[in-house]
């Protein structure tokens, strides 16, 4: 597991497990939609099918922050952000894609534009009628500003709290200039009223379980992607700037340049994680700026448990799950719950979820082992928590 | 660097109070003396002996001019009873009653018309509301009235009404009034007054045949800042046909905009030192849980909501006094939030010592329920917390530049706020502990300090600090569920901006934020101003990370 070639990574235990789990839900869903008439009850509705897919989404942007805070201990509180500016690029296309049906009929201009007495497309929406374009702006866009921001923060050595604060300011920041009109992305109401994708309508079933199906490849792909970079020897010493930065620092290494690659990854990740999210949920505005989505993604990492990338994306699904049935019986209380998860979770459980379940196991193995059945296979768990 | 920090902010205090009292000091100038008009031809108005019963009964006529000359006649009466029945008239309260053809005073009452006797306001009778009816009045005949109560109040006793009374007459050419200003100008000895008679005569004189006149009326008018100057200038301007005139009038002009200019920067510096007060109050307490104890307190801004709901409490509690009820609020909201802040302490923040990220999401957490619960209990609506009578209207410095008395207050109390605290870590017992828990956890254990004691009493003192910032901003803002989180982001700014543990540092870094906020706001709105200050403050933090004023020593080594 720990010798660094992409073929282990995709061959260890961990990994096929949990993408044994993920293909064979997505292809449970995906079976129980088209296979299964309506009326049938075994059918799966659409909307289950975009749940599922939103949340896997979650999961992956979960995916990419436990990349640069359960590994090199970097807490971004903006992450919510990169998220948001890939769902944009992938709006932008889409808008695009909606041509002369809005409700204003302009072929070149998107309605809010129209709205907004606008003669022309503004310079920077060029190109994004081109799928091709969007997706390498998809992975740019968020990559570059997390560059150049992580350029400037790591290389001062701006670390811990100051890092969260202005990742947080950052986000605020951009979620203010979303807002304006004057922006050129719809302002308030964001990007929406979205018709098809690659030609392919985004109301129809078919589509959905294929977006499904792209982001369970998306998330399968980041997931054995991350886990050969943390098993790889740039990820050992991502680890150690975690652990002790300036000790790393003083062996020799850069730091600053470990970090500002795994951040910009992530970002990346990010990005992905949005333009995937924005055709399912049919909607972009810049409430997805807000600090308060972003600092909710980091409680679905701790939730699940750090360091572990599978910890991640379990806690993304769990909360959301969480939230989906609690907003649904009991709306006022589900505020109250996040509040307490919060609490409970940094005080009890440091290590999540999932580090709970291997203490536990740990604890059941070392009594069976007491007891002389004695077994030499290590928990998958340990090998990754610290 | 306290001290030379001390001595930059007094000095700062200093300019500001000097350019308060450099705005005053026009008003006292004494200008030059009044040009009047020389058209002096009042229109003699019989002076009849009449009773005020006769005079009122001209108003009974329809034609308004009919009505003004009688409004002139009243006015001309030394009678105590001309002033309430010029009032009367302007609110409708003067009416013709149609039965014996008459004025009298009518108050509506159950459909009826209660009639008085307008001389001695006794009842004389009832009447059908189809006999009576109100004397109707024009916009002209309002003027008039205004005027002629203005003239009235010329004389009056009270310096403040004299003043307004001028202000009222500024911009009248009526030759009656101007002669009545001139009289008034040679009796009165308050400055204030005889300021506002110059400009209004020598508005007036704009309109003379003489062109030295003119020309000296233009040079009096030049800086003055009565709206009615710039307008009557700018009038003259069209009109003007000399050189000498266009020039002297424009070079008015000119100084008038250069002042307006002045104090239109005055006023946003202002607004700019009460957006930093507001910060200043915002943050100090974040100052002390954050800077002197290294917890991040994301429930901070929930803090304050708290202490702008406990003073709505008081105010709902009290209902009949909302004069003084700040002065409960102020202790009661302190302790409310010290109160919470406390439980936070000893429930969650306890077990997260020296682990400042996981501090930051628990109190998160915390902020979340304590929201919530806000909106469980007092519905997500804003409330309305009423301001005190003596914390609203202004302090009228000249016609373009005021203080808001609560703005002023806040900015007063914020600083109170900050003066107490920093008295308290240097001069106190507790002050002391808590600077030593601060600096050396363990050393202060070891020389008998409970600092499990310490801790609880800092966080609950900076969360108090936060309660009563909650209940200025209850008199700014709106009282609702989301007051907290508006402010968080901008005091982490302001904190992180100042220098982590360094109070001084935190408010030049509210000042300094506040009044560049409010600068740039007119260039770039309001929206665009904010982002500019963030993305500032982003690039601030990757040049000197520990912000404007680090620790030095051991303190910062950690």
């Amino acid at each position: 597991m720990r010798d660094s070639t992409f073929k282990s990574a995709f061959n260890d235990r961990t990994a096929k497990t949990f993408m044994a789990v993920l293909f064979g839900a997505t292809l449970l869903v995906t079976v129980l939609n088209q296979l299964f008439p309506a009326d049938s009850a075994l059918h799966v509705s659409a909307y289950t099918v975009t749940l599922l897919g939103k949340y896997l989404c979650y999961a992956l942007l979960a995916l990419a922050l436990d990349l640069v805070w359960g590994y090199c201990g970097i807490l971004s509180l903006g992450h919510g952000a990169f998220f948001a500016l890939g769902g944009y690029a992938m709006g932008m296309y889409l808008m695009r894609q909606i041509g002369d049906r809005g409700v204003y009929g302009n072929p070149e201009l998107p309605d809010f534009m129209v709205f907004l007495n606008w003669s022309e497309l503004p310079w920077y929406w060029h190109g994004f009628d081109q799928f091709w374009f969007t997706a390498l702006m998809i992975l740019l866009v968020p990559g570059l500003l997390a560059f150049v921001f992580g350029w400037l923060a790591f290389r001062s050595r701006v670390t811990g709290v100051y890092l969260s604060i202005i990742t947080q300011a950052l986000t605020y920041a951009l979620m203010l200039a979303f807002f304006r009109n004057e922006l050129g992305f719809g302002g308030n109401n964001g990007l929406t009223d979205f018709k098809d994708l690659l030609g392919f309508s985004l109301q129809s079933d078919t589509t959905r379980v294929g977006l499904l199906i792209a982001t369970a490849v998306a998330l399968a792909g980041a997931f054995i992607l991350c886990r050969w970079i943390t098993g790889s020897k740039l990820g050992r010493v991502v680890m150690a700037v975690r652990d002790a930065e300036s000790r790393a620092r003083f062996v020799g290494y850069r730091t600053e340049h470990y970090k500002l690659w795994i951040f910009t990854l992530s970002a990346i990740l990010a990005g992905i994680a949005g333009a995937l999210y924005v055709p399912q949920v049919g909607i972009i505005n810049p409430g997805e700026f807000s600090p308060l989505n972003s600092i909710e993604l980091v409680v679905w990492v701790a939730v699940g448990g750090r360091a572990t990338l599978y910890g991640a994306v379990i806690g993304a699904i769990l909360v959301n799950y969480g939230k989906t049935v609690f907003t649904g019986i009991m709306p006022e209380a589900w505020l109250f719950a996040l509040g307490g998860l919060f609490v409970a979770v940094t005080v009890f459980l440091p290590h999540g979820l999932v580090g709970l379940v291997a203490e536990n196991w740990g604890k059941v193995k070392t009594r069976f082992a007491q007891n002389g059945n004695a077994s030499n296979t290590t928990n998958p768990a340990e090998g990754d928590t610290p | 660097m306290g001290y030379k920090f001390g001595q930059m902010l007094t000095a700062l205090f200093l300019v500001l109070l000097a350019s308060v009292s450099w705005a005053e000091e026009p008003l006292q100038d004494p200008t030059a003396p009044p040009r009047t008009t020389t058209e002096n031809s009042v229109d003699e108005i019989d002076i009849l002996p009449l009773s005020l019963q006769e005079i009122l009964n001209r108003l009974t006529n329809r034609s308004f001019d009919e009505k003004e000359a009688a409004i002139r006649q009243l006015a001309k009466q030394d009678n105590p009873r001309v002033v309430p029945l010029l009032n009367a008239l302007m609110n409708r309260e003067l009416v013709h009653n149609r039965k014996d053809d008459t004025i009298a005073l009518g108050v509506k009452k159950d459909g009826q018309w209660e009639l008085r006797d307008p001389e001695s306001s006794e009842v004389i009778g009832q009447a059908d509301s189809r006999a009576v009816r109100p004397v109707i009045i024009n916009n002209r005949l309002r003027t008039v009235i205004n005027n002629q109560l203005a003239l009235v109040a010329l004389n009056d006793p009270d310096s403040d009404i004299r003043y307004q009374a001028a202000g009222q007459l500024i911009g009248n050419d009526d030759a009656e009034m101007l002669a009545a200003l001139t009289t008034r100008h040679y009796q009165e000895s308050h400055p204030r007054v005889v300021a506002q008679i110059d400009t209004a005569l020598n508005i007036a004189a704009l309109r003379s045949d003489d062109l030295t006149t003119r020309l000296d009326a233009i040079e009096a008018l030049a800086g003055n800042l009565h709206p009615e100057v710039k307008n009557a200038l700018n009038t003259r301007f069209l009109a003007a046909d000399t050189p000498q005139e266009s020039q002297a009038l424009e070079k008015a002009i000119a100084r008038i905009e250069a002042r307006i200019d002045t104090f239109q920067t005055a006023d946003t510096v202002f607004f700019g030192l009460s957006l930093g007060s507001v910060l200043l109050l915002a943050a100090i307490g974040l100052a002390i849980t954050f800077g002197v104890m290294g917890v991040i307190n994301m429930a901070h801004g929930e803090l304050i909501m708290l202490g702008a709901y406990t003073t709505y409490v008081v105010q709902q509690l009290l209902p009949d006094s909302h004069e003084w009820s700040l002065l409960i609020a102020v202790p009661a909201a302190f302790l409310v939030s010290a109160f919470v802040g406390v439980l936070i302490e000893r429930f969650v923040i306890r077990f997260l010592y020296g682990r400042p990220l996981e501090t930051l999401l628990a109190t998160f957490g915390v902020s979340l329920i304590l929201q919530q619960a806000v909106r469980v209990i007092f519905s997500p609506l804003n409330r309305t917390v009423i301001t005190p009578e003596w914390m609203s209207g202004a302090l009228e410095i000249n016609p373009v530049f005021s203080l808001t008395y609560n703005r002023l207050y806040i900015i007063v109390f914020a600083l109170a706020v900050f003066l107490a605290l920093l008295a308290l870590l240097k001069k106190t017992r507790l002050g002391l502990q808590v600077r030593a828990v601060s600096q050396n956890r363990a050393t202060a254990r070891g020389l008998g300090i409970r600092s499990e004691r310490v801790n609880a009493l800092t966080f609950g003192l900076g969360s108090g600090i936060a309660g009563v910032a909650g209940v200025a901003l209850a008199q700014l803002t709106n009282v609702g569920p989301n007051l907290g989180q508006s402010y968080i982001i901008d005091s982490f700014m302001v904190v992180v901006f100042g220098g982590v543990g360094n109070l001084w540092g935190t408010l030049t870094a509210a000042f300094s934020l506040g009044i560049a906020n409010k600068l740039l706001e007119p260039m770039a709105g309001a929206v665009l101003a904010k982002i500019v200050v963030l993305v500032f403050i982003i690039l601030f933090i990757q040049r000197k990370p520990r912000g404007l004023f680090p620790q030095r020593g051991r303190a910062a080594e950690e």
